[in-house]
């Protein structure tokens, strides 16, 4: 079997000492940070990201994916414990996990979250394995223009999945966007939007745009918030879930492992996503739904089953296309690129080290993770209880260290700060950050792929609709965009209705 | 229901947009637009500014209907003093050194806090500072000193 020689070379790299060894030090710092109450993923990779710049690209790959579920785990546990997720996957199993908390069975919600996203964790990663190939051999045959309408099904699926207003959602697509540009152009080596400034030639930093974005303008909203929290961790010991709780996760955690592993190979999708689903699902499964938010276990295992699985899934199309279907993955995408390796189709027969070796840390790294969560959970349940005022000031040190530290200048530092000033404006107006920092990540793709296009099309706007593939993907952004236009069309008809009515 | 413009949610949204849409047309103005079929470096970024103030015009609109408010205060004094804290400690790494500018940085941002002590900070600060050192300079080996007195640049 070929995945089978290949999961074999990947293992052989993935369990070598030294690779080990980063694998658990980014799942032990990722479950670190990622447990501390208010910090995401997102954040924990962004601070964290500087720590791999020396490694070799496979080893930092190791870890940074080790980070990642590492962070996304610790998420889970903070859901549980403390009513004050660090991102919007783990807002999911918070609903249910923390009601589980409140009624003394932290334990077992705990130990099904680690069950739930291990099991999906493993079959997930299976699935990259068997159909990171498959897309890699049929996205070769993916040209410019295939490419744009990819990118553009992603964005628009960002923005209709997104939390709140299409209309707004849109706009931080396109803000993303013009944020992407800044920078030389590739094509006529022009400087654009860089107002002179040296030091925005090379565009806007990653991870300045994220941690400004998440992180800044997070904390000054929960600065800004009045209300306290609680924290439950003296309940945190009978871990282990009975037989019955066994027998209720094993359906919602496979449901939640194919909910997810489907939406997280799709770009633009994120996790949250993904799990909302599971829940949903789930609830309009059970026999009984109004168990649902008052600690129901399906309600904690199907979504962190979904979050695990689309974490890793997430890894197909970011590495098979170059696309990253997340803002983490772009992170990821980011780290690899500044270690000299494009990612694309190509990169699995130019480099099958990097991918095998990535999907067999994976399974060791879930295997980690649970051996690293079922005995040490009662560190972790203790961490959550660090008090914020002592939180925040160390999170901006990290994050700001690490920005000044990318291309040793404070001109990175102040334009986090703007970017976080911009940031909480925009949260304030409810506009979301999601759809802006793919927007960001995918723009400068986006417009090259464009460019490439119409060039070879002589200026032809129909090669898009032409060509199948391509075809395809306009259609399906299409067809989500209209599903969501006219229920809220409707619904507004009804309200215009209904007020004429009153009158 | 009558909602003022200053605290209409999606007025300000709009005119967000239509500013970052309109100041990002006018300054590509000054790049080659290019055909279709050769896109100058002013394409894009043109037609992306008209999109977003589209956008923002569409909600602005939407916002005058609905008259939906921003939803709690502005928190001004946290935003005000985190980002000052960060721009204070980009200024002072290349000046200072290190440890002063996480200390600086520490403080200044636990002061925006609801329940600052000084007493805490101070501790806080001390921890942060030996924390960077050890993870930034031992650690990573980044070149960074410690202690610096270089206002010559």
């Amino acid at each position: 079997m070929d995945v089978l020689s290949n999961l074999a070379l990947g293992f052989g790299v993935a369990l070598t000492l030294k690779n080990l060894a980063y694998c658990f030090l980014g799942v032990f710092l990722g479950t670190l940070i990622g447990v501390l109450p208010g910090v995401g993923p997102l954040v924990t990779i962004a601070m964290l990201l500087p720590i791999t710049f020396g490694l070799d690209p496979v080893s930092s790959l190791i870890m940074l994916a080790g980070i990642f579920y590492g962070a996304q785990y610790g998420g889970s546990t903070t859901a549980i414990l403390v009513n004050m997720p660090g991102e919007v996957s783990s807002a999911v199993t918070a609903i249910d996990g923390y009601q589980m908390a409140r009624q003394g069975r932290a334990g077992p919600a705990l130990a099904t979250a680690a069950i739930a996203s291990f099991t999906a964790g493993i079959i997930s990663t299976l699935l990259v394995a068997f159909f990171g190939p498959l897309v890699g051999k049929w996205a070769l045959e993916f040209g410019a223009a295939e490419y744009f309408s990819l990118m553009l099904m992603g964005l628009v699926f960002s923005a209709v999945l997104a939390h709140g207003d299409l209309v707004k959602s849109l706009a931080m697509v396109v803000t993303g966007l013009m944020l992407g540009i800044v920078g030389t152009d590739v094509t006529s080596g022009l400087p654009r939007f860089s107002f002179g400034m040296a030091e925005l030639l090379d565009g806007v930093g990653f991870t300045v745009v994220a941690v400004g974005l998440f992180a800044v303008a997070e904390i000054v909203q929960n600065l800004a918030r009045t209300d306290k929290v609680e924290v439950f961790t003296k309940d945190v010991k009978n871990l282990m879930p009975t037989w019955a709780d066994l027998k209720a996760i094993t359906g919602p955690t496979m449901r939640g492992t194919a909910l997810g592993s489907f939406f997280g190979a799709l770009p633009g999708i994120t996790a949250s996503v993904a799990a909302f689903s599971a829940y949903m699902l789930e609830k309009k499964i059970a026999k009984d739904p109004s168990r649902f938010g008052h600690g129901a276990i399906e309600g904690v295992a199907a979504p962190e089953a979904a979050n695990n699985a689309a974490a890793q899934t997430h890894f197909i199309p970011t590495l098979t296309l170059g696309i990253p279907a997340t803002a983490v993955m772009a992170l990821v995408l980011g780290a690899l690129t500044m270690q000299g390796i494009q990612p694309g189709p190509a990169v699995m027969t130019t480099k099958p080290e990097l991918f095998w070796g990535l999907v067999a840390s994976m399974l060791v790294g879930n295997v980690l993770l649970l051996l690293l969560n079922l005995p040490l959970v009662g560190v972790w349940a203790r961490l959550t209880q660090v008090p914020y005022r002592f939180l925040f000031p160390a999170i901006l040190v990290f994050a700001s260290v690490g920005n000044y530290s990318l291309n040793n200048s404070a001109v990175d530092v102040y334009l986090c700060a703007v970017v976080g000033v911009l940031g909480y404006v925009f949260a304030k107006l409810d506009c979301q950050p999601a759809p802006l920092i793919l927007g960001y990540v995918l723009g400068p793709m986006l417009e090259e792929n464009l460019r490439r296009a119409l060039l070879m099309a002589e200026g032809s706007f129909t090669v898009f609709v032409t060509r199948p593939i391509s075809l395809v993907f306009l259609l399906a952004s299409a067809l989500l965009l209209v599903a969501m236009v006219v229920p809220s069309l409707r619904k507004g008809r009804a309200r215009v209705a209904g007020e004429s009515e009153g009158d | 229901m009558k909602t003022a413009l200053a605290a209409n949610r999606d007025f300000l949204a709009g005119l967000l947009f239509i500013a970052i849409g309109a100041g990002g047309f006018a300054v590509a103005l000054s790049y080659p637009f290019g055909s279709v079929q050769q896109m100058g470096p002013g394409f894009f970024p043109r037609s992306l500014g008209v999109i977003l103030a589209g956008f923002g015009v569409v909600t602005m609109i939407r916002g005058l209907r609905s008259g939906e408010r921003v939803q709690g205060e502005w928190g001004w004094f946290p935003l005000v003093a985190l980002s000052a804290a960060m721009v204070a400690f980009g200024w002072l790494m290349e000046h200072v050194g290190l440890v002063p500018s996480v200390a600086v940085l520490t403080v200044t941002s636990a002061y925006a806090g609801r329940e600052f002590r000084w007493g805490e900070a101070a501790l806080l600060a001390v921890a942060m500072s030996l924390l960077a050192v050890a993870i930034f300079i031992w650690g990573l080996g980044l070149p960074y000193e410690l202690f610096a007195f270089d206002f010559g640049r």
